[in-house]
């Protein structure tokens, strides 16, 4: 799935960054109904996690009021050069993936 | 004979202001975004935080993706939609010489598969279509509108206008009533704003994703309890094609994000 991610390029050490994703996904609530009165089954991503380096900086659990195509805006202290790596995992197997690499001096 | 000339003076100086309220000079003329709060404006500017360009992302895989019996993808005709894709949304609806009608962005890529890359339409308002009109709308940020310009489309700007100014459903009010005559002033604690169409596909945050003009028109429609035309239908198309030409100059902000 699409994702958009703002990390900055570069960074001196010790430099505290922002840290900015979006993802698509529907996030259905599973609190509605169709027309004809069947329930939408709920569909929503549920966890969310930043690893810098293979260490993990952030996480967080997603809920049903969540909007759709969520965005998460996060801190982290910048240490070293490397990859920030993002993952979604959601209901029904959802799985997404999203990288960035950051220059540190 | 004073008396009664002046009587006539007084009645045509009472009938100015209402005609020129009817219709927004040019230079009056404000995109939806100058009515929005900072949040809303923020998160349109900031490539990475506006929901539609999730949107356009989709769109840019599907241009380069082959589909249909001709095996033919939209680059493979068209090419670098950033030079081949640059300034066409701002002409749409566009004249079409072989229906002898106007067609809107959705439709001509819709003719196009039809046509061209032998492929099925895709459904209005499917996250597939909307994701290509965004893709090629897109390329035309910050171009100024001409749509309209063609002298082939006067009849159907004129019945498009004729839409935008006739009463319409139970609460018995036209498009004018409030876009025209009210923009500025609120609607139930929201802005009304002037109705200008700069930036469909747009993100909606009441959809919770992007829709297109027609899908707004239908919902102004709901709001004023009139029967709303179907997708597609040449009323619409009349409609966004009149929008289109009464925000000529205004630049396209494809994808907009509105609340």
């Amino acid at each position: 799935m699409a994702a958009l991610i703002n990390v900055p390029a570069k960074a001196k050490r010790g430099d505290v960054i922002e840290i900015r994703t979006l993802t698509s996904h529907i996030m259905e609530t599973g609190f509605r109904h169709t027309a004809d009165g069947a329930l939408v089954p709920r569909d929503i991503i549920t966890s969310f996690t930043c690893r810098y380096n293979g260490t993990e900086v952030f996480r967080a659990d997603l809920f049903p009021a969540i909007a759709a195509n969520p965005y998460l805006s996060f801190f982290t202290v910048a240490k070293e050069s490397g990859k920030l790596e993002f993952e979604w995992i959601g209901d029904n197997g959802y799985s997404s993936t999203a990288s960035a690499s950051i220059t540190v001096e | 004979m004073i008396f009664w000339h002046a009587i006539a003076a007084a009645t045509l100086l009472a009938a100015a202001p209402a005609l020129l309220a009817g219709e927004i000079p040019p230079d009056a003329r404000r995109s939806g975004y100058s009515f929005m709060g900072p949040d809303t404006r923020a998160m349109q500017d900031d490539d990475t935080s506006n929901p539609g360009m999730l949107f356009v992302l989709d769109g840019e895989a599907l241009w380069a993706k082959k589909t249909g019996s001709s095996d033919k993808a939209c680059a493979d005709c068209h090419g670098d939609a950033r030079s081949s894709m640059k300034g066409v949304a701002a002409r749409y609806p566009a004249f079409d010489k072989v229906l002898a009608r106007p067609v809107t962005l959705d439709q001509r890529i819709n003719l196009c598969r039809a046509n061209h890359q032998q492929a099925p339409a895709l459904p209005y308002e499917s996250g597939d279509l909307l994701a290509l009109s965004a893709f090629v709308a897109h390329q035309s940020r910050g171009v100024a509108i001409t749509a309209g310009d063609d002298p082939e489309l006067k009849p159907f700007v004129a019945q498009g206008r004729d839409l935008f100014m006739q009463r319409e459903g139970q609460l018995n009010l036209a498009c004018t009533n409030c876009h025209d005559d009210n923009f500025d002033k609120r609607l139930a604690g929201a802005p009304i704003t002037q109705g200008q169409p700069t930036g469909y596909p747009l993100y909606r945050l009441e959809w919770q994703t992007l829709g297109s003009i027609e899908r707004r028109l239908r919902s102004c429609m709901t709001g004023v309890r009139a029967q709303a035309y179907d997708y597609g239908a040449p009323e619409l198309v009349a409609l966004e094609l009149y929008l289109m030409s009464r925000a000529r100059g205004l630049p396209m902000e494809t994808p907009a994000v509105r609340p």
